[in-house]
């Protein structure tokens, strides 16, 4: 009895050495088709345009030099729209979290009667908006063309987000909170000093969600920022990448071809920071990604 | 994605419950936490609903410096015009083939891809692969797209490999065949590590016991994957399932969309959110554009309620 037991784990356990060595060849490969396209744009990045046009540079640059970085870096224009996109990206996510803490925090109160009409109101946008056109219309009726608000106020507040940040708080123990009222704290000062402390996880989830998302948006400035002295660097790679392009926008006149290690330069000092930022972040986001997905 | 239902019917259950206290003494109360509110409140009128009522212009004339409401009623004339237009019904139906391909390629993937990287024991090596693996999700679009039309381009990789087999160079880019195959690739490369998260969240809540209990019984580790794994995520599936089912007429390609089509793939590659884009921050047609936006939004709220709902039935989860 015990002998065909053993001999069946042994059998069982050598069939899934096999698939284990199957499954992790699987997975270097997975990684490994991830991660070409970023190898592929730095390789190209440190190219010669003569060896990118001819077709020689695999994942190793050819003619290796940082000139294209040294010409990107001080044409004027990038590192002006980079400063930009720092500057937005901070602000917008200062903003943006403060927000939408001051708006989930209340909400996760089962005792305010007013969440019975507060929750729908703010779901509904989420399965009905106001589309392309009256978006525009608002902003621009608004005065702010042309104006960083126009790039930052579209996307402020995620609704996604608020109901993730509410499923966190509503797990902040109550007996603290009902401490601090104890010791003579109001309800910001609970919330500031006694709910926001705890909440670290999805705190820096917020940071990392609502950085990558001013880091990225290239689109409202696309639609808003006219002066190119306002704009996002994502902005300003879309009107490198998008050559050739006969649409009907601002930037119709630009048709140059504009060399391929000068474009892969761009991209790669554009998600350079997310890249190097949300490894740390990634214990909190996927927490915070399980807590909206799991509950319920 | 999936979301908690612990949402409006629970609360609006639990605020009916406690003995009611009176309105002015809940305010008093409370009027802090209102307060809290307030800014956030007003932005969701102001940036929310006011496009949303906006869509009236659907409905109205607009003209240059008339208010976001537009200037007089004009009926149906708008939707009479797009419904005869035939390049509306090309972008209708590129909408939902795009959307549905991506989801019936990229879905059963991910499942795939979440199976396996459960059966990864080493925690670092793990560790490793899912951080590399949601690094694609972070990337702007812009860059995804420069990144397609380098790697696309006619001497970039794929066209090096083929002139090298002897073939010819592809201008995939400007090819309309090629547009829902470079749609759906670049989709699966940029979603399938960070799609995978919710899977592997439930079956991290899969209980180790099970799986002694298999392994005692002589299951062998497929079975296992086959008999505990899988109808362990299964609410997980059918709630994604149905809510991606919801959004099939949505509009989340607009950006991957727009940064890669040109007038020669239109055929394959207009979507309603671009059509829309051309007909009016393009063209000005502010009212024809405002008004199939709006027909594809009715057909999106319509979807995304009724999969909530058969959702919230069959999985016991919705969307929020």
């Amino acid at each position: 009895m015990a002998k065909t037991h053993n001999g069946s784990a042994i059998k069982v356990s050598r069939g899934y050495r096999i698939f284990t060595v199957c499954n992790t060849i699987l997975m270097i490969v997975i990684c490994a088709v991830m991660l070409y396209p970023f190898l592929y744009l730095i390789a190209q990045s440190f190219s010669s345009y003569d060896a990118i046009v001819a077709g020689k540079v695999g994942l190793l640059p050819v003619d290796f030099s940082v000139d294209t970085y040294i010409y990107v870096i001080t044409n004027g224009v990038f590192i002006p729209d980079y400063i930009n996109t720092i500057v937005y990206s901070i602000t917008g996510t200062v903003l943006a979290l403060f927000f939408s803490a001051l708006l989930a925090y209340p909400m996760s109160k089962s005792e305010l009667w007013g969440n019975k009409f507060v929750g729908p109101f703010i779901i509904f946008t989420m399965y009905f908006g106001g589309g392309m056109i009256p978006n525009y219309l608002l902003m621009i009726n608004l005065g702010l063309q042309d104006t960083v608000a126009a790039f930052l106020l579209p996307s402020l507040i995620s609704t996604y987000y608020v109901i993730l940040m509410r499923s966190f708080f509503e797990t902040v123990p109550k007996e603290l909170e009902e401490a601090g009222e104890m010791d003579g704290l109001n309800k910001y000062g609970v919330f500031f000093r006694i709910a926001l402390p705890l909440s670290k996880p999805i705190i820096a989830t917020m940071v990392l969600f609502y950085l990558v998302m001013y880091w990225n948006d290239w689109f409202n400035a696309f639609l808003y920022l006219d002066t190119q002295s306002k704009w996002p660097v994502a902005y300003y790679l879309r009107n490198l990448i998008s050559t050739a392009s006969s649409s009907t926008s601002q930037d119709a006149g630009e048709t140059i071809a504009i060399a391929a290690n000068i474009k892969s330069c761009a991209m790669v000092l554009t998600a350079a920071p997310i890249i190097c930022v949300y490894p740390f972040i990634q214990k909190y986001f996927v927490q915070g990604m399980m807590l909206g997905g799991v509950k319920g | 994605m999936a979301g908690t239902t612990k949402n409006t019917n629970n609360s609006a259950v639990s605020a009916k419950k406690p003995p009611r206290e009176s309105f002015s003494r809940h305010i008093r109360k409370y009027w802090m936490w209102y307060s809290m509110m307030l800014i956030p409140l007003v932005y969701y009128i102001v940036f929310r609903y006011i496009p949303m009522a906006g869509n009236i212009i659907a409905f109205r004339h607009y003209r240059a410096g008339s208010s976001i409401f537009g200037d007089e009623w004009s009926g149906l004339k708008y939707f009479k015009q797009f419904v005869r237009d035939s390049n509306f019904w090309r972008a209708f139906r590129n909408t939902l083939l795009l959307n549905f391909e991506y989801l019936i390629i990229s879905f059963p993937i991910t499942i795939a891809f979440a199976l396996l990287l459960n059966e990864i024991k080493n925690t670092k090596f793990k560790k490793v692969v899912q951080t590399i693996s949601y690094l694609p999700h972070f990337i702007s679009m812009v860059i995804v797209a420069g990144m397609v039309r380098e790697i696309l381009s006619t001497s970039g990789p794929i066209n090096s490999f083929i002139t090298s087999m002897g073939g010819s160079a592809i201008q995939f880019i400007s090819l309309p065949q090629w547009f829902p195959t470079i749609f759906v690739v670049t989709g699966v490369w940029q979603g399938l590590g960070w799609n995978t998260i919710l899977y592997l969240a439930a079956m991290a809540g899969i209980s180790p016991d099970m799986y002694e209990a298999a392994d005692l019984d002589g299951a062998s580790k497929f079975q296992q994957c086959i008999y505990i794994t899988l109808p362990s995520i299964l609410p997980t599936i059918a709630t994604l399932l149905i809510l991606n089912i919801g959004q099939l007429c949505g509009s989340g390609a607009f950006e991957k969309v727009f940064l890669l089509y040109q007038p020669t793939t239109y055929e394959t590659a207009d979507i309603i959110a671009t059509y829309v884009y051309r007909m009016g921050l393009g063209s000005g047609n502010y009212s024809y554009a405002t008004a199939v936006g709006l027909f594809q939004g009715l057909i999106n709220l319509t979807l995304l309620t009724v999969a909530n709902k058969v959702s919230k039935k069959v999985a016991g989860t919705g969307l929020y």
